[in-house]
């Protein structure tokens, strides 16, 4: 092992229980319940292989191994739901391993979000001596770079104004500030770009290559291919939980679009960074519960929201589109009664009952909004309705042309006695 | 979930050199390291939450003051005037609830808040790491930022109602320190049960509003013992609040209030189990608090 190490990682692996994530915490009727048919359960041990829908794994990350340098950038990349996320969460020890260890030498600071903890009613002023706090600068470190992180902010006109009353620009670039003006040896960055105008993303860009330039390490996790491909010397590619390659950035990044792991051109996978709206919130996925659809079944959709900074209620629509382009039919949180969708990170659940879409292919376009737009994903995912049909006496062979949607009907006939 | 995974110290050798380990069930290593170490931290969350409470109040920081002071005077028509309970030897009843006021109020905000800090920065806890234990903390830190400035109206009172107090007043130092330790076992405990089960937001108030009754705020704790006798009494005293409160009457009333008898000593080691207790529940949840927040 070579004295360069800073980090070593060894057969890592996260184990989530689905049923968890599903319901993130307990009730105490559950614990309860749980305590008192305790006895019984160990009379059924023997179903207890039988996974059901409360029980089932999810392994996040499944033994990953590997080390990085002294000075290393290294980006990791893998699709969504890959273990990215998971294996930094862990290295930044949010959450801990299953199994396996790490080994970090140095000083760690990790960017999973711009403007953790950022207070609306507090100013700008404050939040800096609270944010960097939280990041883990001491006051006299945060003093000392006090005016630089106002400049590249610039917002040194706002300094005493509760940063509830900036503009959504104004507010990432003082959280951002913050954040570049870390010091630390090993710098974990996760999405963040994600947020901002495109001209504060070359900011960033510029911010983080004089980061790197300083010999620091860093880990950084991305969608924008040419931020990564312009940052990182490095690249780590997972899927599904595993490490399948770690190799130079470019060898990364080919393998990654040669295993039609980015389908970048498709707009489906299109980056979180090139998607317009505030991004307070993006959409990390949208997708249909199968490729394929029955006809006349509901269509299911889940979603993750991705919080970037702290904002309020929200809203979360879908638009429906056919082979033609035409928009069939749209669902909107804002339709429901208390339907906003509360900050943070999310998983949303939609289930379309009606109408019933005639088979074909179709495309969803995604929103979250509020006053305007916060992220407008134009093709967030496809699918496809079958032919073959869930109900029996329907027969969709003549009804495929008539119509965009298919209605729900009864049909009554009688013979009418002569008169 | 997370079984802690099994050192295996033939595999240590290559980790040697490393500064930090991530592992299965190895946080605790660094834990009271890293709680110094983000001490600061500590401080600026208290003071955010004083900053932030009084904003776009009008009268601002005087609620500080008048919400204690207010809460004095109806508990004083109440009690003394309406209810008629009766008020230790010489003083004056409202200066005798307030002695009591100052430790429940204290004991009770610290725990309330404390419940619902975790949850209440969820955002944190699954975007930054820093030791969990320093959120509930500084809620009861913001807590005893109230109780300073109460004991400064427990001043004034005492200057209106021209009580002199006497040297005893040197004691309400350690018996603060009780009121933290006691404060901060029970908000640990309460924390890590309010993130794992939600209910706890709906358990705590009820349970404070009950405790003030089975504390003696509004009455003095020798009603329980004449009227229930010795045994109960002794069972009545492992509430680590009627130590703490009588200790306080103790020191500001003089008088016959009773402290350094048994109610102290069991208060005290109440209070120390409780503080140790919460440390190590909160110690052994918070490592999931990230998966199930």
């Amino acid at each position: 092992m070579s004295d360069d190490t800073v980090i070593k990682v060894e057969g890592l692996s996260k184990l989530y229980m689905l049923g968890q994530t599903l319901q993130p915490y307990g009730t105490l009727r559950h614990a309860i319940q749980n305590a008192a048919t305790a006895p019984l359960r160990w009379l059924k041990a023997a179903r207890k292989h039988k996974a059901g829908p409360d029980s089932a794994e999810f392994w996040a990350l499944k033994d990953v191994s590997f080390t990085v340098n002294r000075g290393d950038v290294v980006g990791i990349l893998g699709r969504n739901g890959a273990g990215k996320s998971t294996l930094l969460k862990i290295l930044s020890r949010i959450t801990e391993p299953t199994t396996g260890r790490v080994g970090v030498k140095g000083r760690v600071a990790s960017l999973l979000e711009v403007g953790t903890g950022f207070h609306p009613e507090l100013t700008g002023r404050e939040n800096i001596y609270l944010n960097g706090a939280i990041l883990g600068m001491t006051r006299a470190e945060i003093r000392r770079k006090f005016d630089e992180i106002v400049a590249f902010a610039g917002i040194e006109k706002f300094l005493d104004t509760p940063v509830k009353r900036y503009s959504s620009g104004m507010y990432v670039r003082l959280a951002f500030a913050v954040a570049a003006h870390l010091e630390p040896e090993i710098l974990i960055v996760d999405e963040v770009l994600a947020v901002g105008d495109s001209e504060f993303q070359k900011k960033c860009i510029g911010k983080m290559k004089e980061v790197t330039a300083n010999g620091r390490t860093v880990l950084f996790v991305s969608h924008n291919l040419p931020a990564v491909a312009a940052l990182c010397r490095k690249g780590i590619l997972l899927k599904e939980g595993r490490l399948i390659l770690t190799d130079t950035a470019e060898n990364t990044i080919a393998r990654y679009k040669k295993e039609g792991m980015s389908d970048e051109d498709t707009g489906v996978a299109m980056a979180m960074t090139a998607r317009s709206g505030t991004g307070t919130h993006r959409l990390e996925y949208v997708k249909p519960t199968a490729a394929e659809f029955p006809a006349r079944t509901p269509l299911i959709f889940r979603a993750r929201i991705r919080q970037f900074r702290d904002d309020a209620k929200f809203h979360y629509s879908l638009h429906f589109r056919n082979e033609a382009d035409d928009e069939i039919f749209a669902i909107n949180s804002e339709y429901l009664d208390g339907g906003g969708i509360a900050p943070g990170d999310r998983d949303v659940e939609v289930v379309i009952d009606s109408p019933w879409l005639p088979p074909g292919d179709y495309r969803v376009e995604a929103f979250l909004h509020s006053a305007g737009i916060i992220d407008h994903w134009p093709d967030a995912c496809r699918f496809h309705v079958g032919s073959d049909v869930a109900t029996l006496g329907y027969s969709l062979a003549s009804a495929k042309n008539a119509g965009k949607v298919l209605a729900s009907f009864r049909l009554n006939s009688q013979a009418r006695a002569e008169t | 979930m997370t079984s802690p995974a099994t050192a295996s110290p033939a595999n240590d050798d290559s980790f040697g050199d490393f500064d930090l380990m991530i592992e299965a069930g190895q946080s605790e290593k660094r834990y009271w390291h890293d709680l110094w170490r983000y001490r600061e931290l500590l401080f600026i969350l208290a003071w955010r939450d004083v900053a932030v409470r009084y904003k776009q109040t009008v009268a601002g920081a005087a609620w500080a003051i008048l919400q204690p002071l207010i809460n004095m005077i109806i508990m004083t028509v109440i009690f003394g005037k309406v209810a008629g309970l009766p008020s230790l030897g010489s003083a004056p009843y409202a200066i005798m609830v307030f002695a009591a006021m100052l430790p429940w109020q204290f004991f009770s905000n610290a725990v309330s808040n404390a419940g619902q800090s975790v949850v209440n920065n969820a955002g944190m806890i699954s975007k930054v790491y820093f030791p969990r234990a320093i959120i509930p903390t500084s809620s009861v830190l913001v807590s005893l930022v109230d109780f300073l400035v109460s004991l400064v109206i427990l001043a004034g009172l005492m200057a209106w109602y021209d009580f002199l107090p006497t040297w005893r007043l040197l004691a309400l130092p350690l018996f603060t320190l009780i009121a933290i330790l006691a404060a901060t076992g029970a908000g640990l405990f309460i924390t890590a049960l309010t993130v794992r089960y939600r209910d706890f937001r709906f358990i705590v108030p009820f349970v404070v509003q009950f405790g003030m009754y089975v504390s003696p705020v509004a009455y003095s704790s020798e009603v329980i013992r004449e009227k229930f006798g010795a045994g109960w009494f002794a069972l009545y005293c492992l509430n680590p609040l009627v130590g703490i409160i009588d200790g306080f009457r103790w020191a500001i009333l003089g008088g016959d209030a009773g402290a350094f008898q048994l109610g102290t000593w069991l208060s005290l080691a109440v209070s120390i189990a409780l503080f140790a207790g919460g440390v190590a529940f909160f110690r052994k949840t918070e490592r999931m608090f990230a998966d199930i927040i």
